[in-house]
């Protein structure tokens, strides 16, 4: 079936959909140029700004009634675009996930930053994250995406270097700016090709026009938009930067690199779909770029110490999972954004556990120093293992449905994508149960003075919110297609439905896997002790905790070439450029020095060179004269 | 028989050049300086006299002028740089150089 038309709308709750985008924004604007006076109310404001959102974002969703509707605000660049949202089932799945996690993980933050004296600045960051990410799946053309992308980019990058005073946190800042950069630099290129190939930036006229264009001008295409999305939702090889980024606040690991922004790639994935369905090679890659990354991440997550890390390898490993999908077509696209939404929450639960515990062990984040914390925290325990048993995909939890869905589409699809996703997710069921275990369960290792308690409500609430729609959400969106057939005018839906089975092989061997590793979690971090300093490990170990290499390979393909090309600049500048300029000034300096010495200071030298001089021009003038 | 001055006027100049180039008291410098433009008044007068018009007398005038004009700075430089030094030689003045 394919997508529906998009018709001009004005007026409504649909037309006034700008101010999901603005409200933040001027909370944004008021918090950054407000200053110290705004201290004292300043996170109620963004608190305020963010529920405002949602709210216009759920009266937009209950008015939409499966239409496609754009809302032209301004012109841009005339002639190339303007600034018009997009207002369907796609982009308002993201409205509420966006404005709905969003405003829960405000109100989390009024809690877990009331001590830091820069709370306002946070919450002005937050702030303008949400109205970026919001342009960002709002905006009707590449245009006004590539405007989000880079502004969720920027307030990425001032939240994971806001403790800037640590220079860790400061140099993964720079980390997730630069190597975020590299997938611009495709998105942008990949935006140039399309407006050379078919004279329009806007989602409408582009996927009318696809039939125009070869199909390797849409490969092309197609693996540049790639290319943007590794780069956000750091997918191999761009993935580098994202356990880097916990350095960060972990209201903002929740929200910016588990629930919101790292999954912008998929909705790029998603949204390009008209380009894709063209390219079958495109879309071959971004499978076997998703496949390879939720392997990588899993096996990564298995060896972390650090609880965020740990996490942080998990979120990869699970956007992998959305790649795979979104790379499957239309039969595909409906479970990646379903995985997304699910992961949205139960993930987010699981950071916010995170900082609930960092908040009551002192921000210890190393895994070996906790143990035993469930007796002491226990409403962040049970919605941490709700989360944890949604990811697994506990059967009838949400992470069981919509992983299952894109596991059993690839299946369908291709069976070594299928198997590599089943066995991912047998890692998921190891690395996230050695986390339950090592965190709730066992012997206590804590530090002398860490006295653990449990988290004021302001977060505890949240939490409970987020584990809720970690156990029915991705049922109800699964269960009889709800989110396929309310995507479906969106991104289009394959001929014949999808029927959910329980029994299917796939589904009973990922059930199987998951067991395995979770056993095998217990044996090795429940039942047996956990040595309070991690043991060297296997080389696989150290390959895992060692992020696979990637810093290094990196740092050798590319850092170090481009440090000898400087160094071969540098030279280059210092003998050659500055050789010559130094040499000509010290040539004229050298020998300036020697006929200074004519300067004698004697009023008769200077007489006579004059006398001389008169002397020598009369002649020449009596030699001319007489010539 | 103007030949005669135009003589006169060359010896009297390189006596004054002579006297610049190797007196050491600023005083007869000056004084030698002012033998030089005394010379040239003579070519001047001389060279009106030739040619039968007055430009040259004309600009004897302005040399004179000129000339008073600059015994009176150049003097009081030379009493200046004498109340400084206590000397009126001019190789004692050779501040100004590399």
């Amino acid at each position: 079936m394919e997508p529906a038309e998009i018709i001009p709308h004005s007026g409504g709750v649909i037309g006034a959909s700008w101010l999901m985008i603005a409200l933040p924004l001027l909370g944004a604007a008021i918090l950054l140029l407000g200053g110290r006076r705004t201290n004292a109310w300043g996170h109620y404001l963004g608190v305020l700004m963010s529920l405002g959102s949602f709210v216009v974002a759920v009266l937009a969703f209950l008015q939409l009634a499966g239409g496609r509707y754009s809302i032209r605000l301004f012109d841009f660049i005339p002639g190339i675009a303007d600034i018009s949202l997009l207002v369907d089932p796609l982009s308002i799945s993201f409205c509420l996930l966006i404005t709905g996690v969003g405003s829960l993980i405000h109100i989390y933050s009024i809690g877990y930053m009331s001590h830091d004296p820069d709370r306002r600045r946070f919450f002005a960051y937050l702030n303008l994250f949400v109205a970026a990410m919001l342009l960002l799946v709002l905006s009707s053309n590449y245009v006004g995406l590539f405007i989000g992308w880079e502004g969720v980019g920027l307030a990425s990058y001032l939240l994971i270097g806001f403790w800037q005073f640590k220079p860790t946190a400061a140099a993964a800042a720079k980390k997730a700016f630069i190597v975020n950069r590299v997938g611009d630099f495709g998105l942008l290129v990949g935006i140039f090709l399309m407006w050379t190939t078919f004279g329009s930036l806007a989602f409408g006229d582009i996927s009318g026009k696809v039939g125009e264009a070869s199909q390797g001008t849409l490969t092309a295409i197609g693996l540049l938009l790639l290319l943007g999305a590794c780069g956000k939702s750091a997918q191999l090889p761009l993935q580098s930067w994202l356990l880097d980024a916990m350095e960060g606040p972990t209201p903002v690991s929740a929200l910016i690199h588990a629930a919101t922004m790292v999954t912008a790639g998929v909705y790029l994935v998603v949204r390009s779909g008209f380009i894709f369905e063209g390219a079958p090679t495109a879309q071959l890659v971004v499978t076997i770029v998703g496949v390879a990354t939720l392997l990588a991440g899993a096996i990564i997550g298995c060896a972390k110490d650090d609880i965020k890390k740990g996490l942080a390898g998990s979120t990869m490993s699970q956007i992998g999972y959305m790649m795979l999908g979104a790379g499957l077509g239309p039969a595909g696209y409906a479970f990646a954004i379903g995985h997304l939404i699910t992961h949205g929450f139960f993930k987010a639960n699981m950071f916010l556990g995170a900082g609930s515990v960092m908040h009551g062990m002192n921000d210890e984040v190393n895994m070996r120093k906790y143990g035993g914390l469930f007796s002491v925290m226990k409403v962040t325990a049970v919605t941490f293992i709700i989360g944890y048993l949604a990811i697994i995909g506990f059967p009838l939890l949400s992470g069981y449905f919509t992983k299952d869905g894109i596991i059993e589409t690839a299946m369908h699809h291709n069976q070594i994508l299928g198997w590599l996703a089943v066995a991912g997710a047998g890692l998921t069921g190891f690395y996230m149960s050695r986390m339950v275990f090592m965190t709730f369960f066992g012997k206590r290792r804590w530090d002398s003075e860490a006295h653990p308690h449990e988290s004021p409500a302001v977060m505890t609430v949240p939490l409970i919110i987020l584990s809720i729609g970690s156990i029915f959400l991705g049922g109800y969106l699964v269960l009889s297609n709800r989110l396929m057939l309310f995507l479906a005018p969106a991104v289009g839906r394959p001929e014949e439905l999808p029927v959910f089975h329980w029994n299917s092989v796939a589904g009973l061997a990922t059930l199987a896997l998951v067991a395995v590793g979770a056993v095998l979690a217990w044996f090795k971090y429940g039942k047996a002790e956990v040595p309070e300093v991690a043991p060297r490990g296997s080389f696989v170990t150290v390959f895992a905790r060692r992020d696979l290499y990637g810093d290094a390979l990196n740092e050798a393909l590319l850092m170090r070439p481009g440090q000898w090309l400087t160094r071969i600049a540098v030279f280059f500048d210092n003998r050659g450029i500055d050789g010559l300029v130094n040499g000509l000034a010290a040539t004229i300096g050298g020998s300036s020095g020697r006929l200074r010495r004519l300067q004698t200071g004697f009023a008769r030298t200077y007489a006579l060179s004059i006398l001389f001089g008169a002397a020598v021009l009369a002649g020449a003038l009596l030699l001319v004269g007489n010539l | 028989m103007t030949t005669e001055y135009l003589v006169l006027s060359a010896l009297l100049f390189a006596i004054g050049a002579l006297g610049v180039l190797i007196r050491r008291n600023a005083i007869v410098v000056f004084m030698c300086v002012e033998l030089m433009l005394n010379a040239c008044n003579l070519a001047f007068v001389t060279f009106a006299r030739m040619h039968g018009n007055l430009d040259g007398q004309i600009i004897a005038f302005f040399v004179m002028v000129v000339a008073a004009a600059e015994v009176v700075i150049g003097l009081a430089i030379i009493v200046t740089i004498f109340r400084t030094r206590r000397s009126a030689s001019v190789d004692d003045a050779n501040l100004l150089k590399y």
